[in-house]
C-alpha cells in the first residue's frame, strides 16, 4: 500500500488529480468550443456525479439502501432559489452551502427509519422523502414564490460581482464546487469516518461492540450525502436546467443516480464519474449510431427502448458478475495489464523487494 | 505454575447475577451466577447448547436477559447496550466471525481504535493537524498488534479473502486494539487444526500475561481450557454445574456426567 504525501492522497492519486485538473481546465476549454458539449453534457455529468457521490456515501460506505436522492436534489435546488430571491447577502457560495445544509437536515430526518428498518423496507420508506419534498415545493407556493407557470427561470450566478452565464463559465463553477467535495469525501472515505461507514455496512453488530455507534454513523452519513445531492440539486437546477420545476427532480432521477452508483462501483468515489459518464453518454451514443449507421430508419421512440433494455441487461450482468461495477473492472483491467507486461521499473522494484 | 505473574489476579471485574434468558418458551439460562476477576483467564465451558454463547451475549448488551444483574468494574449496568460495554472497556469476538469483510486487515484493526478517535467527520474532511496526529497514533497502535499476531504479510488483503483461522486471528485483534481491560472471546479456536490453536492459546496467554487484560473465553475443546485458564465455570442446559479451577472442574461428577453422559 502506498503512503498518502498529502492529506489522505497518496502520490498516485495527486498524479491523477493533475492530469485531470490539466485536462478539464486547459485541454477541455481549448477543444471544445461547442456549446453543446458543455450545456449538455459535461455540466450534467459533473451535477450527476456529485449527486452519485452523495448516493454512494449512504448506499456504497453505510450499506443504507436509499432511494431518494433526487427529492434531496430538489430540495437543495429550491432553498438555493430561495436562498438567492430572500437572502441576497449570502451570495451565491454562502446559497450553495446553505442549501446543502437545508438538503442535509432532510436527510437526517428520512435517515431516521434507517435505524429500525433495513434493506428493501427502508427503500421503500426512504422513497417517502422523494414524494414528500416534491409534493411539499408544489403544495405551498411560497417555495416557488408565488410563480403560477409552474416553471421557474433559475437566477443568474453572480459570484463576487462577476456573472457566470456562459456555458464554460458555468463548467468551472461545477467543477470547482466538484472538485472541491470531492476531495473532501475522499478523505472522509478513507479516514476514520470512512471506516466507521464501512463497518456499519459490513456487519453493524461488531460495529457496535466496538464503540460504533449505528444512530450516530447512519444518521451521519444520511446528512453528508443529503449534503451532497442537495449541491448537486443546486448546481443541476442554476448550471444545467436554467429553471426550476419539481417534475425534473422526480423518481425517475433518483433510479437514473442509483444506477450510476451501481453500475460505477458500489463503495467507491471515482465510480461515481465512471458511472455518471456512463448513463449519460450511452442514449448520445445509441442516438448517434441510429442517426449515422441507420441514417434515421430507427425510430427515436425504439432507440430510446432500446436504451432502457441495455441498461437493465447491465444492471443484471453486473450484479452477477463484478457486483463491485465499473471501477472494480478498470482496477483488473490495470491489473492485468501490468502482469502481462511487466515495465522494466516494476520489475526492478519486484527485484528490489525480494533482495 | 510457579512463574510469578506481572499483573497478579484481583477483585471481581465483572459479576453475572441470577441471570434468567428466554426465547419465547425456550429456556437459554436459568438462575446462573458467577464472577471474573481481575486478570484471570476465565473459561466458559459446555455442552452444545448449553447458553454459553447466549451468556456473553448477555454480558455484552446484545441480549437483555429477563432477569439478573450484570455488574461491571464495581458498577450495576441497567441498560446495557453493546456500545455501552465497549465505552466501559468489555471488548468481544464473535462465534461465527463478524469482521468486516471487504475492509483489509489493517482497516478492521483500525475500526477497534474507534473509541480512541475523537475527531469529527467535518476535521476528517478537512484533515485538520489533530486529525493527522491521532491517525498516526492510531495506525502505529494497530501496526503493534499486526506485528503481535504475526500477521504483517496480509494487512492489506480484505479479510474476506483470507482463511477461517487467520480471520479468527484478525477477530481478536480488533478487540485487542480497542485497550479493554477485560475481552470476551466466542470459541476463539472453533474450527481450527492443532497448529493454529496452540497459536491462538499462546495469543491469549501472552496479552494476558503482558498487557494484564482480562480474558473470558468460551471453548468446546476441554484440554485446551484447563491448560490456558485460571478458572473455569461449566453450563449445561443454562445452568452452572461447576465453577472452579480446572482440577476441581475435571474432579467434579457433574461435570463428567455432562460431558461423558449419565448411566442409566
Amino acid at each position: 500500500m502506498m503512503k498518502p504525501v498529502f492529506m489522505t492522497y497518496t502520490k498516485k492519486d495527486l498524479i491523477n488529480l493533475a492530469v485531470c485538473m490539466v485536462l478539464s481546465v486547459l485541454v477541455i476549454p481549448s477543444f471544445i468550443t461547442t456549446e453543446y458539449w458543455y450545456t449538455s453534457i459535461l455540466i450534467p455529468w459533473l451535477c450527476l456525479a456529485l449527486a452519485t457521490i452523495g448516493q454512494q456515501i449512504v448506499m456504497g460506505y453505510t450499506g443504507q439502501l436509499a432511494l431518494g436522492a433526487a427529492g434531496f436534489m430538489a430540495a437543495g435546488a429550491f432553498a438555493m432559489f430561495n436562498l438567492i430571491l430572500r437572502v441576497p447577502d449570502l451570495g451565491f457560495v454562502g446559497s450553495l452551502i446553505v442549501s446543502g445544509l437545508i438538503a442535509a437536515a432532510f436527510g437526517i430526518l428520512f435517515g431516521l427509519p434507517s435505524l429500525k428498518v433495513r434493506g428493501i423496507y427502508l427503500m421503500v420508506a426512504t422513497l417517502a422523502s422523494q414524494f414528500f419534498i416534491i409534493w411539499m415545493i408544489d403544495k405551498f407556493g411560497w417555495f416557488k414564490n408565488y410563480d403560477s407557470s409552474g416553471i421557474i427561470t433559475a437566477q443568474d450566478i453572480v459570484i463576487l460581482g462577476k456573472p457566470f452565464t456562459t456555458p464554460l463559465a458555468m463548467y468551472f463553477v461545477c467543477l470547482a464546487v466538484t472538485t472541491v467535495l470531492t476531495l473532501l469525501a475522499m478523505n472522509m472515505a478513507r479516514g476514520s469516518t470512512g471506516r466507521n461507514w464501512m463497518a456499519v455496512r459490513d456487519m453493524d453488530i461488531a460495529a457496535e461492540s466496538m464503540g460504533v455507534s449505528l444512530l450516530r454513523t447512519k444518521v451521519q452519513a444520511f446528512a453528508i450525502s443529503a449534503f451532497y445531492c442537495g449541491v448537486a440539486g443546486a448546481l443541476f437546477a442554476f448550471c444545467y436546467l436554467k429553471s426550476l420545476e419539481p417534475v425534473a427532480f422526480d423518481i425517475k432521477l433518483s433510479f437514473k443516480i442509483l444506477f450510476m452508483c451501481i453500475l460505477g462501483g458500489l463503495g467507491t468515489i471515482n465510480g461515481a464519474f465512471i458511472g455518471a459518464a456512463f448513463i449519460l453518454l450511452f442514449p448520445v451514443l445509441l442516438n448517434a449510431i441510429g442517426n449515422n449507421v441507420f441514417h434515421g430508419a430507427i425510430d427515436a421512440t425504439i432507440i430510446s427502448s432500446i436504451e432502457q433494455v441495455i441498461f437493465g441487461g447491465l444492471m443484471i450482468i453486473f450484479m452477477i458478475y463484478e457486483p463491485l461495477g465499473m471501477a472494480k473492472l478498470w482496477e483488473n483491467i490495470k491489473q492485468k495489464w501490468k502482469t502481462k507486461i511487466p515495465s522494466s521499473t516494476n520489475l526492478k522494484s519486484s527485484l528490489g523487494k525480494k533482495t | 505454575m510457579t512463574i510469578e505473574r506481572k499483573f497478579k489476579i484481583g477483585k471481581p471485574i465483572l459479576e453475572v447475577k441470577n441471570i434468567s434468558l428466554s426465547f419465547g418458551g425456550v429456556k437459554a439460562i436459568t438462575d446462573t451466577s458467577f464472577d471474573v476477576l481481575k486478570h484471570e483467564v476465565r473459561a466458559i465451558i459446555g455442552p452444545n447448547g448449553a447458553g454459553k454463547s447466549s451468556m456473553l451475549n448477555c454480558i455484552n448488551g446484545i441480549y437483555k436477559p429477563q432477569q439478573g444483574t450484570v455488574s461491571f468494574k464495581g458498577k450495576e449496568i441497567p441498560n446495557i447496550t453493546p456500545n455501552l460495554m465497549a465505552q466501559m472497556g468489555l471488548s468481544r469476538t464473535f462465534q461465527n466471525l463478524a469482521l468486516f469483510k471487504r475492509m483489509s486487515v489493517l482497516d478492521n484493526i483500525l475500526v477497534g481504535r474507534k473509541l480512541h478517535t475523537k475527531t469529527n467527520f467535518l476535521e476528517v474532511a478537512f484533515q485538520l493537524p489533530k486529525v493527522k496526529k491521532e491517525e498516526k497514533i492510531n495506525r502505529e497502535r494497530s501496526e503493534e498488534i499486526i506485528s503481535f499476531l504475526e500477521i504483517e504479510d496480509i494487512k492489506d488483503t480484505p479479510v474476506g479473502k483470507l482463511p477461517y483461522g487467520l480471520q479468527k486471528k484478525v477477530e481478536l485483534g480488533r478487540a485487542l486494539a480497542t485497550d479493554s481491560s477485560v475481552i470476551l472471546l466466542d470459541e476463539p479456536m472453533a474450527g481450527m487444526n492443532v497448529e493454529e490453536k496452540r497459536d491462538m492459546c499462546r495469543f491469549i496467554l501472552k496479552v494476558n500475561d503482558e498487557l494484564g487484560t482480562t480474558m473470558v473465553l468460551i471453548e468446546h475443546d476441554m484440554g485446551v481450557v484447563m491448560d490456558i485458564s485460571d478458572r473455569v465455570v461449566v453450563l449445561d442446559y443454562g445452568k452452572v454445574i461447576g465453577d472452579g479451577t480446572p482440577d476441581e472442574v475435571r474432579s467434579n461428577q457433574k461435570v463428567i456426567d455432562a460431558y461423558l453422559g449419565v448411566e442409566h
